[in-house]
């Protein structure tokens, strides 16, 4: 406790950067998860392609990503860009395979049902199946969120200052306790988040809220993710 | 009036749901589709809609042919009700019906007034306007069904075996009701159903269907119950059990009509002359 009231100052800046770096990549995959989690549920032929190659990035090891994005970006390492662009597509790895599953959960006769009564493609997409398909989503992001926070801590081996910087210090001064303070930090910061999309989840999505929705059973997944 | 001219519908698999089909169904009437499963009255349905595009052939609304209109404002002002409903899950009861009038431009004010008059009309009470259809019965989310088919006050009715998935109290509940509210409504409603009593009890015109709706008979109730066309459509119809099959009786206070069952069914009321 005694080290962490000493360096409030230096933990609030790194968590402060650590919530710059994890929210913008998580917006930038939830984002961009849409039209490809939807190109990959709408073209079959193209589904188990993406869904493999995405899946694949999950494999790369965190640390060989770091190193050989900026060779192919021209981002230097040490850049907070190269951090948010690695971290966005571990989120994507998770986030299009949510969306195509989301899109697929959706029930056939409602989709038929809507384009019975005249809603027209585009509109449909957006009024009915992106609703139906959003707690698969929302399961998803839960789950990228969690991890994306946990996983930026890699960012101090390659010079991007955050929440890690805790690790790396801690470990080389030999401080427990700022290893500790890290390691609670960031759970905090990944349960808060965490909580901050389940209420949006229902705030944008109040037809779950009700004792017959479905969605509540993701909670222990995304929270287990998170260590 | 809609008319279905020679209406053939191939599915790639090679069945062939629909074969020649020609059929007037008239303005402000019933008519009811009946046939057993296979029997290519729900493909002749969605025709009507453009769900479903006929391999040759066309359907004609009052003497328009529908292919010439954007399939998306034909079924804006046609009313369609499903089987289970086919409500939207995420939306209230009253955004439910009040989508149709907001996809023809309604305001979202405009169309909730619409949607609370229209609960009314199908007998729903104002307070279940902001639930969702998961917490509705079967035979309230049905109402719901009807009530958002009436939505945007379409000339004509498409009814999918709309009474099919409730029980058979609230079935015939909602039976009368649709009896009641077509005589004030007077829809050209085209209704698609495998029960034949049904079928009788709504149509004003009855059209049984056979396997690639090949017509074996159409007519209005009693022309079909007094002379079915063959063998097949009598023993579809049940005219010779049941209800349907009803002998004379007599006993001391008149003759009784019984049926094969030996349940007494009614009295026997002269025409007074």
């Amino acid at each position: 406790m005694g080290w962490a009231l000493d360096n409030l100052g230096l933990v609030g800046e790194l968590t402060v950067d650590h919530l710059r770096q994890s929210a913008i990549a998580i917006m930038a995959g939830f984002v961009l998860s849409l039209p490809l989690g939807w190109i990959a549920w709408r073209y079959r032929f193209l589904r188990s392609a993406m869904l493999a190659t995405t899946g694949l990035l999950y494999t790369v090891p965190s640390l060989a990503l770091l190193l050989i994005l900026p060779i192919i970006i021209g981002f230097p390492a040490t850049s907070e860009a190269n951090l948010i662009i690695a971290l966005t597509l571990y989120a994507l790895a998770i986030m299009v395979r949510a969306v195509a599953d989301g899109l697929d959960s959706v029930d056939s006769s409602v989709r038929q049902a809507a384009t019975a009564i005249g809603y027209g493609g585009g509109r449909r997409f957006w009024a009915v199946d992106l609703p139906l398909a959003g707690p698969a989503i929302l399961a998803g992001l839960r789950v990228t969120a969690v991890s994306t926070i946990s996983l930026a801590t890699v960012g101090i081996l390659v010079g991007v200052t955050n929440l890690g910087y805790l690790f790396t210090n801690g470990l080389q001064r030999r401080i427990v306790a700022e290893v500790l303070v890290g390691v609670v930090v960031v759970t905090l910061l990944a349960l808060l988040i965490d909580r901050l999309i389940v209420l949006a989840g229902r705030v944008f999505m109040p037809w779950t809220r009700r004792p017959r929705g479905r969605g509540r059973n993701t909670r222990t997944a995304a929270v287990s993710a998170a260590t | 009036m809609i008319e279905f001219r020679n209406v053939t519908k191939l599915f790639p698999d090679g069945t062939i749901a629909v074969d020649d089909f020609s059929l007037v169904a008239p303005s402000r009437k019933i008519t009811v589709l009946v046939g057993s499963s296979g029997s290519g009255k729900t493909t002749l349905l969605r025709m009507v809609n453009r769900m479903v595009e006929p391999t040759s052939g066309g359907v004609q609304i009052d003497g328009e042919d529908i292919v010439n209109e954007r399939p998306v404002l034909l079924r804006r002002r046609i009313g369609y009700v499903m089987q289970n409903a086919g409500l939207l899950p995420h939306l209230t009861v009253a955004d439910n019906i009040a989508a149709v009038p907001k996809l023809c431009g309604s305001s979202h004010r405009a169309a909730r007034t619409r949607a609370l008059e229209l609960m009314e009309t199908v007998g729903l009470d104002s307070h279940m306007a902001d639930r969702y259809p998961s917490q509705l019965s079967g035979g309230q989310q049905q109402r719901v069904g009807v009530a958002r088919g009436l939505a945007a006050d379409p000339n004509i009715l498409l009814m999918d075996e709309p009474f099919g998935a409730v029980d058979p109290i609230v079935r015939a509940e909602l039976q009368q009701e649709l009896i009641q509210l077509q005589r004030e409504l007077d829809k050209t409603v085209i209704f698609v159903t495998h029960d034949i009593d049904e079928a009788f009890l709504l149509g004003d015109q009855v059209v049984i269907l056979a396997t690639g709706a090949k017509k074996l008979q159409v007519g209005s109730p009693s022309e079909i119950i007094e002379n079915p066309a063959d063998d097949f459509v009598a023993a579809f119809i049940g005219v010779d059990r049941g209800r349907r099959a009803l002998r004379i009786k007599h006993t001391p206070n008149g003759p009784v009509l019984v049926d094969t069952e030996g349940r007494t069914q009614g009295t026997l009321v002269e025409d007074e002359r």
